[in-house]
């Protein structure tokens, strides 16, 4: 494929889109699938073909729109106009509706805060293009960064277009993206890997899940830049079994983006050869860790080992390898194509950037948001998030999943940013975040956690493996109110034992919830334990209403 | 960059050493009799840092390495005891403690137990957490040997010594957290083992009496380690 060619794909297919005079979209990633989106786009497929509307009007599959708690979403006339828990039945309605008023019973308004507060990169796709085809993510730009990144760029230079952009790895950790793939650059090796870490498991987390069903190619796209850029000839991706729609939108990508001359041998004419393979990960969360998921790729048991040495130097097969994740392998086409400088002017001093986050539990507006870095807690809760449902009151936000911390309505006003995360005793993590009210209890929700990593620790070392079950242990007692005060100071014990000794990431980080709901919540866990009482009414023998 | 050849030194609680560059400070801290603890580490087969009893402090690092796996560096200042460090240890060692079942008085390995070795070492006189007291098999079909797993601290030396000296693989780990445990061939009665080789090697590497020949009673299980280095060091040559 040669810049010309890729440019007359995506002039045809703008061509061919154009002759359509009214477009709806029909979203098709998993929450909307899972509430008969599927059966909303045959139905509307099925009106169209009856009317004999199939030369001006088109249906399309798309990705995810975001509001998935208001699935399924259709949209019409680009993203204009967009209609919520829409049922097989209302198709010809809506087709009746394309010129006129919007039907009023499904419409949801666009100009809420839900859609005008975010910024979107990563899901600039998202909802708009068809994730099935390749010609769709053509016409809007895809694959330009890579024609032009090997056939205009050195791969040095391509490395400090990164660096320039600030992006930092948006699996957790935050380690910056330019910096690991200079390193990876100048390992020596026989051979290089680059690997796509889609492991998402973090409870109530759908960040990459959505943005491998609604825009795969670009996350193709960014290994591919990612493998020139370090000198890669193999590419991995590490997709957990359990998003099967992820997997076969994934398989077609790939195969398309194969056909196309876009992966495997002489890219663009070039010497420049790369190719992807999938690996499905068995449901472990232990594999996210990167050294865990090298050795799931090498087909050994899922356990971490020691660090150093780095993946960038030692990784798969002990050849350099770069990790990243789905996000931020996504990133990299816009700003390869728009330029480093432009992305670092978003976000904040030391987060550039956007981050897609999960918003989930007590909110108003559940779904998946991306928003600028820098933005405040409270503007993700009560502004984008619309604030808690059913007149109750707010408590803590839960970020970052099990690795991470619940933060208190004192925090609100900080900034989303890793640094501010991390001072709060929280972790900005893959982008997991989860609304806690009035109505949950903060030792039970730390109990949650607990059990979480206690049944996905590998067991491996002591501390983690023995740790987290000594911890759950106390934390249930506390919980049953039979706890004594002696069990809160070895609680705090095993946190810090955790914290400093364990092997991975996943028991150094194990305790965060523990300490976290400690520090805001102290009140609660001595409610249990002195007054035998459950504030919030939802543990052990305490009386009161639960909702 | 100092050639891949050269010498490195450093310090070890405050005292001055050489050593190769690819020792760890383990190596270099056995070489000089420096005691440092361990339960998953032992000379002559792959280190794995799994058991977290060997983390030392290193001047300039905010974390805590395993001293079985990190590498030495130039001008690095170890400290291999502090109060945390034993803090931390002897946490560890109660951990393992209360995981199964280790009933001293009744086990084959009493009095030449290395947990039970360590513990004294460490001067653990009780364990201040509850036990979990799980109801583990104990695998008798094996002619000459037998695993009781209520004994055992997952260190995988036996894994190890089955894939890395006898060849054979036989051993290997299933399930997670306290669930793990180890298994032989594809958790098969051991005694139906094919792969098996009845070397006995696992059995004398196993630090605790989860893994005993038969007919030996209570502290009657004297653990034989000499082969190790010996083979080890042929294997050495040879290469």
């Amino acid at each position: 494929m040669t810049p010309d060619e890729l440019s007359e794909i995506a002039e045809t297919e703008r061509e061919s889109q154009k002759r359509f005079k009214h477009r709806v979209n029909v979203c098709l990633a998993a929450g909307c699938v899972s509430c008969q989106g599927q059966g909303v786009k045959d139905a509307l497929d099925k009106d169209i073909s009856r009317r004999g509307w199939g030369e001006h009007c088109q249906v399309k599959g798309v990705g995810c729109m975001g509001l998935c708690a208001e699935g399924p979403l259709v949209s019409t006339g680009g993203a204009e106009r967009m209609y919520k828990r829409v049922a097989a039945a209302d198709a010809g309605e809506i087709l009746d509706s394309l010129e006129g008023p919007p039907v009023s019973r499904l419409h949801c308004p666009t100009d809420i805060p839900f859609f005008q507060r975010q910024k979107k990169i990563v899901l600039e796709n998202s909802g708009v293009i068809d994730p099935e085809r390749i010609e769709d993510y053509i016409a809007v730009e895809g694959y330009h960064a890579l024609i032009r990144a090997v056939t205009e760029m050195t791969p040095r230079e391509v490395v400090e277009e990164v660096m320039k952009s600030g992006l930092r790895g948006r699996g957790g950790a935050g380690y910056p993206t330019g910096l690991k793939w200079s390193t990876v650059a100048k390992s020596f090796g026989t051979q290089k890997f680059v690997i796509c870490n889609a492991d998402e498991g973090d409870p109530g987390a759908f960040m990459d899940r959505s943005v491998l069903e609604s825009d795969p190619h670009r996350v193709l796209e960014g290994m591919l830049i990612a493998a020139y850029a370090v000198g890669a000839s193999d590419g991995y991706i590490y997709v957990r079994a359990e998003y099967p729609l992820a997997i076969k939108r994934l398989r077609a990508a790939i195969r398309q983006a194969e056909r196309a001359g876009l992966l495997g041998a002489s890219i663009c004419g070039t010497r420049f050869s790369f190719k992807i393979d999938l690996r499905l990960g068995a449901g472990a969360f232990v594999c996210g860790e990167e050294t865990a998921l090298i050795a799931s790729v090498e087909g050994k048991r899922g356990t971490p080992r020691a660090r150093p040495p780095y993946p960038a130097m030692q990784g798969l097969q002990g050849q350099p390898t770069l990790i990243n994740n789905v996000e931020t392998f996504a990133n990299i086409p816009p700003i390869l194509r728009n330029g480093g400088d432009w992305y670092a002017q978003i976000g904040t001093e030391k987060s550039k950037g956007t981050k897609v986050f999960a918003l989930a539990g007590r909110v108003q507006n559940t779904g998946l948001v991306e928003v600028p870095m820098g933005i405040t807690l409270r503007e993700m809760v009560f502004e984008i998030g619309g604030g808690i449902p059913d007149g109750k009151k707010f408590k803590a936000l839960q970020t970052g999943g099990p690795s991470g911390g619940c933060l208190p309505a004192e925090a609100l006003d900080m900034p989303v940013d890793y640094e501010s995360l991390a001072r709060l005793g929280s972790i900005m993590g893959s982008g997991g975040m989860i609304v806690i009210d009035e109505s949950s209890c903060m030792v039970d929700v730390a109990k949650y956690f607990m059990d979480f990593c206690m049944t996905e620790s590998c067991g491996k070392c002591t501390p983690c493996r023995v740790g987290t079950y000594q911890m759950h242990r106390i934390l249930s007692s506390i919980t049953n109110m039979t706890a004594a005060p002696q069990d809160l100071v070895m609680l705090e014990e095993f946190c810090d034992l955790l914290k400093h000794t364990s092997l991975c990431g996943l028991g150094q980080s194990a305790p965060n919830p523990v300490v976290s709901t400690l520090k805001s919540f102290a009140m609660e866990y001595r409610a249990h334990i002195e007054d035998h009482k459950c504030p919030a009414g939802v543990c052990g023998k305490a009386s009161g209403e639960r909702s | 960059m100092s050639p891949p050849t050269g010498a490195k030194t450093l310090k070890i609680d405050g005292r001055d050493f050489g050593a190769r560059p690819d020792e760890t400070i383990l190596d270099v801290a056995r070489e000089n009799k420096i005691f440092i603890p361990r339960m998953c580490e032992l000379d002559g087969l792959s280190t794995v840092g799994a058991c977290r009893l060997c983390l030392v402090e290193v001047k300039g690092s905010n974390k805590l390495l395993p001293a079985c796996v990190t590498q030495v560096e130039e001008g690095m200042e170890v400290t291999t005891n502090s109060e945390r460090l034993d803090r931390y240890r002897r946490m560890i060692v109660e951990l393992l403690f209360t995981e199964r079942n280790h009933v001293c008085s009744v086990c084959v390995s009493n009095g030449h137990c290395e947990l039970q070795g360590m513990a004294q070492k460490l001067g653990i006189t009780h364990v201040r957490f509850p036990y979990r007291y799980p109801g583990e098999e104990v695998d008798a079909s094996h002619d000459r040997f037998v695993i009781d797993h209520n004994r055992c601290i997952l260190c995988t030396r036996c894994v190890r010594v089955c894939d890395e000296i006898e060849g054979a693989h036989t051993w290997d780990l299933m399930g997670r957290g306290v669930e793990a445990k180890v298994i032989t061939d594809l958790n098969q009665a051991w005694g139906s083992s094919e792969t098996c080789t009845g070397c006995g090697k696992c059995v004398h590497v196993c630090p605790t009496g989860a893994l005993s020949e038969k007919g030996r009673s209570v502290a009657e299980m004297e653990k034989r380690r000499n082969f190790l280095p010996y083979l080890t060091l042929m294997r050495e040559e040879h290469e």
